[in-house]
């Protein structure tokens, strides 16, 4: 593990408490004891509960200080007394829990047992900033986090002198070039970070015009997937602007994580203290995070392949939890429609044996799958009976799916939005394929209906007081003949409208906007039911989950929630990413979500807990598409670069990497047996890709499993089975029906 | 040069200048230096990172063009007043003026009429967002429909077909290829590549889907049908449709096909009817035609030279069929001849070969001439001109000698009027003036005089047509138009009138590169009123009837030669010419559109080439057969 990290004083290490994943999720308290998801009444807006932590700082940190140590020695009792008598919000107290539980870690276990109060007093300052950091955006003015601000940026304050640095860097530089071929490109990755910091530092000291040089003289040096970042710091010339920066504070409140080998990295370390090379050797204890292996170095490529993230590569321990990735069984029901005996059974939410009649979902077994997550590991919704029924439809249409495969491609039916002015921002496909939605920049939501089946409200309520309640048809009669209609428009956001989505069930509708709303809309009578509100910036996007009841949203905030739909409040909320939420994605067994982010990283979160169980690294580019195959197993990704990654969930490793779109990936869809990979991009193009043969590819051996270290072929032309240029229509969604037709959308932009 | 781009980046502040503008345009009169160099500063960092969130509102926009909503929702993110109610018309809505040593732009606010607003008439309400759905692919194959790109580009077919070796391999074109290529190669791409890049035929000329069938069956029913508003859509299907290409091989064994046939059994119509085919195929931007015409070209020189292409030669029109099949001919050979086809040269040697023999009928020595006529003013030059002496003599004798057949007779007219209406142009440019009938004589033999006139007519022409394009906007585009521009003496009742807006009359469409498609009945011709007004001095109007026909015998006669003092020009625009308004400053021109009463001789016309047609109208159809066109609607420059 990382040994080097014994070296350095405990108050630098402990400003970082951001670079522990696992724990910065907002860990509730009830995940020890209560298996009820449930938004208890004290977690309400975490986000409120910051802001009085920062506006009295002093007494506060003492008190949660005090609340910590009380916790650490398991006095809860006290704890609970304490937290009444101060009036202290439960969140906050546990966000600086949390916070300071992953400074404790990043600490090392032995560490955190044997510090002092003082010491203890120090992290929870620092926590409670990097708290604010979390948020950073804020929408607090710069007096309030200020402080906080400060505290991070002071690590800069110690500095060299500054004509020095150019030296110090090419020094190193060239002691990297002639190190032998097996050890460069591992030592060279070292190279971003150290710029960055080092620019970072002169820029803080004021020495503009130095810090102007260095970046001139070393910025091209760096690796192009940095482009972005910087040009984010090539603006950043002053003090002053370093103060709510959102890039910088990234590079403050997380180390940045290399992988070096053992050899490589003890030649590093001989070479700068041997030269008294102080500068950079304090930036590397400080600001980086190495992740010491033993071995083989690692070349290039592979290099190249896990690099490119805002914070650089997952640790190794990010990513060893175990995930359970099987998929829940099925409940059992009979084909025939026994209604009455079904629905004893099922109330349970748990069917009991019976005599099972699948035939074709041969991924179903009737043993439990060793992956699986136990059913009852979170809280289903019972199946109602409409989804008894709706089952029922998706196992006969099962039957008469096609198969598809490499010889076998599936046509692609393409709805084009016309006349939507540029103005298409999402859309999404029901389950059954019959209805479209689409989200408009204008605000509205629209509904069409795919089959001739027209969409119609419901009665009014002095209307539905004369049906016969009693008759057989009675959903049919709730139904106004009057309000039939091809498509439907939802008004109610004041903003673009990001995300989208269909609940299973196909009665609600979910839309997340720019307006920083998340609004629940009912299919039946066409109006809003709830706005979900807790962001408090604009909400990418938003998912249902493929057991209903539940969604995830993510949004500018960095911070994803999962929400129920029957509490206004988030139930969980799961922060870590360094950038932006730009989509998520619920995993088939509804245990798990992956969100992707603008800092190139994806996150695979455990609902249960609301810990990051997988960061996975290795996109060049903020991620715009996710999806999970339907076994469960694997995840791709696809990301502006125009590149696809598949991810094995179990190992965390990427294992294929498609080349072939030449602009962002608005959309991935396995097909529903998996076998094909769908993508859709900005560059009009569906591409289809072989997906079995991608996961036949994927074997992985002990060496991988344990060092992360990856090798991917370079045979995305052969896993290529088509590409379908479109009529300059990007297409931004893809949709495989339950029986296998690939349904496409997007606005023809003429 | 990433480098110097980045170097850039990291450079670029907003002028200090600026600062201080901005400081004056709010009231704040003297701005020290230092202060302006760290605003500017901080404007530039500021207006940065608002860029770089708008970007984010952007990618989520699924859009490629970053727009002021954008940069409204960016500011609204960093909690700062978006801006409100700005808009512009223009592109930059600044001005810029200078003075005092300064240099300043600045935002132009137009008093606005309130009246002009409620007055103009609102815009049309937007399209409302709908829904259409079609099949990108199907089982793998993406079908040839207009929903769907082409499936191989122009540029594609032709390097397919004139540089084989260099087809575009799959799995080895760049990204910029990847754009132009269509899926017709890259869908079994994914099974194709393992076993190696070598392909023996271009894939894509094989089977047809069933619609494709279907659509193939419909079109070439409708082109050769008789009901004329089937054809002309048919027509613009061939002309416009993107996903054609696969059909191609089959529209042009159709073609020559059925020209074999029917030239055997002259049905002119028909052979018509397929010689449009040829047009509208030609006319399609997506196909790329060289790979077919060793089937075109022949369909094409039968219609132009063959014997006998109708049953009753001496009335029914089968000059009109060759001129078009030669036009095209023409247009082929400039599109397609390269250095290794040659197809101009041995066109050319085609025509010339069975022109020189001794043997050659009328009807084919026509079609000969017109075929070379076509290929332009080069090839008149060196291949006809020195043969007018000969084809005047054998004209003569077949005017002038003793009447052997009225075959033989009509022919040798249409050939004479043939030869004076290309070679006249020709002429006009190589020969200097004056224009000597004698001369003619001596030169050109039996066609002399009446050459000598035509070559007149034709330089009083260009002079009207220089003045034309100089000066106006209206363009007239028809071959040789002829404007009968005739004076009346009603000026001093027009005196008063300063009309200062002139209306286009709707007939102005005659004139526009692309007329309708001849099956409609053309316009009658419209005379335009053009009147003068000069600065109180007497009006003149003038009647300029802007008619088709070519013949007419009065038009020579009409042509003032002294249009120089008259202008006669339609004008839509101020923008005249600066040397022609400095002499006159006040001058206002009106077109009014008059009923056609003169222009009886222009019928309206239904059919594309009724069966007798008397020699007036020929030409007049003709021209209306060369501006066939697949549809209005298609504006593909010419």
């Amino acid at each position: 593990m990382a040994a080097i990290q014994g070296g350095v004083v405990d108050a630098d290490e402990e400003k970082d408490i951001k670079s522990e994943p696992a724990s910065d999720g907002w860990a509730n308290n009830n995940s020890s004891d209560g298996k009820v998801l449930s938004a208890s009444p004290g977690s309400s807006a975490p986000a409120v509960g910051i802001k009085p932590a920062a506006g009295a700082p002093e007494d506060q940190q003492t008190l949660l200080a005090v609340l910590q140590f009380l916790k650490k020695n398991k006095l809860t009792e006290s704890v609970d007394i304490l937290r009444r008598e101060a009036g202290l919000p439960e969140d906050s107290a546990k966000g600086a829990d949390s916070s300071g539980a992953g400074s404790g870690g990043a600490a090392g276990g032995g560490d955190a047992e044997g510090a002092d109060a003082s010491s203890l007093l120090s992290r929870v300052t620092v926590s409670s900033s990097a708290a604010a950091a979390a948020q950073a955006p804020t929408k607090a003015s710069a007096g309030e986090d200020q402080p906080d601000v400060n505290v991070v940026l002071s690590a800069y304050s110690q500095q060299g002198d500054p004509p020095l640095y150019q030296v110090y860097y090419s020094g190193l530089k060239r002691f990297i070039e002639t190190v032998l071929d097996c050890h460069r490109a591992e030592l060279s990755q070292v190279y971003y970070p150290l710029f960055v910091h080092m620019y970072l530092e002169l820029v803080y000291n004021n020495h503009e015009s130095e810090a102007k040089a260095f970046f001139d003289k070393f910025s091209g040096d760096q690796e192009c997937y940095y482009a972005d970042d910087l040009r984010i710091l090539s603006s950043l010339t002053k003090k002053e602007h370093m103060r709510g920066n959102e890039t910088l504070l990234d590079f403050r409140t997380s180390k940045f994580v290399l992988r070096i080998s053992r050899d490589s990295y003890q030649l590093l370390k001989r070479h700068l203290q041997e030269r008294q090379n102080n500068q950079i050797w304090t930036i590397i204890q400080e600001h980086l995070y190495i992740d010491i292996f033993d071995g083989i170095p690692r070349g290039k490529s592979q290099i190249d392949a896990m690099s490119g993230s805002l914070a650089g590569e997952a640790k190794r321990e990010a990513n060893k939890a175990k995930v359970y990735y099987g998929l829940l069984k099925e409940p059992e029901i009979e084909l025939p429609l026994d209604d009455e005996d079904e629905e004893a059974e099922n109330e349970e939410g748990k069917p009991k044996k019976k005599k099972p009649k699948k035939d074709s979902m041969g991924s179903k077994s009737k043993k439990q799958d060793p992956n699986a997550p136990v059913q009852t590991r979170i809280p289903l919704p019972e199946l109602k009976d409409s989804d008894k029924l709706d089952k029922i439809m998706y196992m006969k249409e099962a039957t008469k799916r096609i198969r598809v495969g490499p010889d076998n491609l599936p046509s692609i039916c393409f709805y084009s939005f016309l006349n939507a002015y540029q103005g298409l921002t999402a859309v999404d496909f029901t389950d059954d394929s019959s209805l479209i939605a689409g989200g408009f920049a204008d605000s509205t939501v629209r509904i069409w209906s795919v089959t001739p089946k027209k969409l119609r409200k419901v009665k009014s309520a002095a209307d539905l007081n004369l049906i016969d309640k009693e008759s057989d048809d009675v959903l049919e009669r709730i139904m106004d003949e009057k309000t039939a209609s091809e498509s439907k428009v939802l008004h109610g956001h004041s903003g673009p409208v990001y995300g989208i989505s269909f609940s299973p069930d196909r009665n609600y509708l979910l839309s997340s906007s720019e307006d920083c709303t998340i609004r629940l809309w009912s299919l039946l009578t066409f109006t809003c039911l709830v706005g979900y509100k807790g962001h408090n910036y604009p909400v990418w996007d938003t998912q249902f989950s493929p057991h209903g009841h539940y969604f995830i949203s993510g949004g500018h905030d960095r911070v994803a929630r999962l929400w129920a739909t029957d509490h206004y409040q988030p139930l969980r909320m799961f922060s870590g990413h360094l950038a932006d939420i730009t989509c998520t994605r619920f995993h088939p067994n509804s245990n798990y979500v992956a969100t992707g982010s603008s800092d190139r990283t994806i996150r695979l979160w455990d609902v249960l807990n609301g810990n990051c169980v997988r960061i996975l690294t290795g996109h060049k580019g903020p991620i715009h598409a996710l999806a999970f195959s339907p076994n469960g197993k694997f995840l791709a990704s696809g990301a502006t670069d125009g590149r696809v990654l598949l991810w094995d969930i179990g190992h965390g490793l990427m294992f294929a990497e498609l080349k072939g779109h030449t602009d962002t990936i608005y959309s991935l869809k396995f097909s529903r047996d998996g076998e094909i990979l769908a993508s859709g991009s900005m560059d009009y193009t569906v591409r289809l890709w072989d997906a079995t043969k991608a996961f036949d590819d994927l074997e992985t051996d002990d060496f991988t499993a344990a060092t992360g270290h990856v090798h991917l072929q370079e045979n995305s032309q052969e896993l290529l089975l088509g590409t379908y240029m479109t009529k300059s229509t990007p297409v931004i969604h893809l949709h495989f029906t339950r029986r296998n037709l690939l349904l496409a959308a997007g606005a023809y932009n003429p | 040069m990433a480098e110097e781009r980045r170097q850039k980046q990291c450079t670029v502040v907003v002028p200090t200048e600026s600062m201080k503008a901005i400081a004056e345009s709010v009231g704040v009169g003297q701005l020290q230096e230092e202060s302006c160099v760290a605003l500017s500063e901080e404007v530039s960092y500021r207006i940065k990172e608002i860029a770089q969130d708008a970007l984010k509102f952007m990618h989520h926009g699924k859009r490629r063009k970053l727009t002021t909503s954008d940069i409204d929702n960016a500011l609204k993110l960093k909690n700062v007043e978006p801006l409100y109610g700005f808009q512009s018309q223009e592109f930059i809505p600044f001005r810029f003026a200078s003075g005092g040593g300064r240099e300043l732009h600045f935002y132009e606010e137009k008093e606005v009429d309130l009246s002009d607003i409620i007055n103009t008439p609102l815009p049309r309400v937007p399209l409302d967002v709908s829904l259409k759905a079609h099949w990108l692919s199907i089982e793998g194959v993406q079908p040839s429909i207009p929903e769907n790109p082409p499936p191989a580009s122009k540029e594609q077919q032709k390097t397919e077909s004139t540089e084989p070796l260099k087809v575009v391999k799959p799995g080895q074109e760049d990204d910029a290829s990847i754009q132009g290529k269509g899926q017709g190669a890259t869908s079994a791409d994914g099974k194709g590549k393992d076993k190696g890049s070598i392909r023996l035929k271009p894939r894509s000329t094989h089977e047809l889907s069933v619609e494709q069938q279907l659509y193939y069956k419909e079109i070439t029913e409708a082109c050769v049908g008789s009901c004329e508003a089937k054809r002309a859509e048919a027509l613009q299907s061939i002309a416009t449709d993107p996903g054609l290409y696969q059909m191609l091989p089959r529209f042009s064994t159709f073609i020559s096909e059925g020209v074999r046939v029917n030239v055997v059994q002259n049905n002119l119509a028909l052979l018509i009817y397929l010689m449009r085919m040829v047009k509208a195929l030609m006319d399609n931007p997506t196909l790329y035609l060289e790979k077919y015409l060793h089937e075109l070209i022949p369909a094409v020189v039968t219609c132009i030279v063959s014997k006998q292409l109708c049953l009753r030669p001496d009335v029914d029109n089968h000059w009109a069929l060759r001129d078009f099949a030669a036009r095209l001919m023409a247009q082929s050979c400039k599109t397609f001849s390269t250095t290794t086809n040659n197809i101009q040269s041995r066109i050319t040697k085609t025509f010339t070969k069975s022109w020189l023999d001794e043997k050659t009928q009328w009807t084919t020595r026509y079609g000969c001439i017109a075929g070379l006529a076509e290929l332009g003013a080069d090839v008149i030059k060196t291949l006809i001109l020195p043969r007018l002496t000969i084809e005047g003599a054998r004209i003569k004798a077949v005017m002038e000698g003793p009447v052997v057949s009225n075959i033989d007779k009509i022919g040798a007219d249409h050939v004479q009027s043939l030869l004076l209406k290309h070679c006249a142009s020709v002429i006009a440019k190589i020969r200097p003036q004056p224009d000597m009938v004698e001369q003619y004589r001596v030169d050109y033999g039996y066609l002399g005089p009446m050459l000598c006139s035509h070559v007149m007519k034709a330089r009083t022409q260009a002079a009207l047509q220089a003045q034309q394009v100089n000066r106006t906007t209206l363009t007239i585009t028809q071959p040789r138009p002829t404007l009968s521009v005739s004076q009346s003496g009603m000026g001093g009742s027009t005196g008063s009138r300063t009309p200062s807006i002139i209306k286009v009359p709707s007939s102005l469409t005659l004139m526009s590169p692309r007329p309708g498609t001849p099956s409609q009945p053309s316009p009658p011709a419209t005379k335009y009123i053009v009147m003068t007004t000069s600065g109180g001095a007497t009006s003149t109007q003038q009647v300029i009837t802007l008619s088709s026909s070519q013949s007419a015998s009065s038009i020579t006669s009409t042509v003032p030669s002294a249009s120089s003092a008259l202008q006669p020009l339609v004008k839509l625009e101020s923008g005249s010419g600066p040397g022609l308004t400095a002499s006159r400053p006040l001058q206002k021109y009106i077109v009014v559109s008059l009923p056609s009463s003169a222009s009886s001789s222009l019928e309206p016309k239904s059919t594309v080439l009724p069966t007798s047609i008397s020699s007036t109208l020929l030409d007049a159809g003709m021209k209306m057969e060369r501006s066939e066109s697949p549809g209005a609607s298609t504006q593909s420059p010419h």
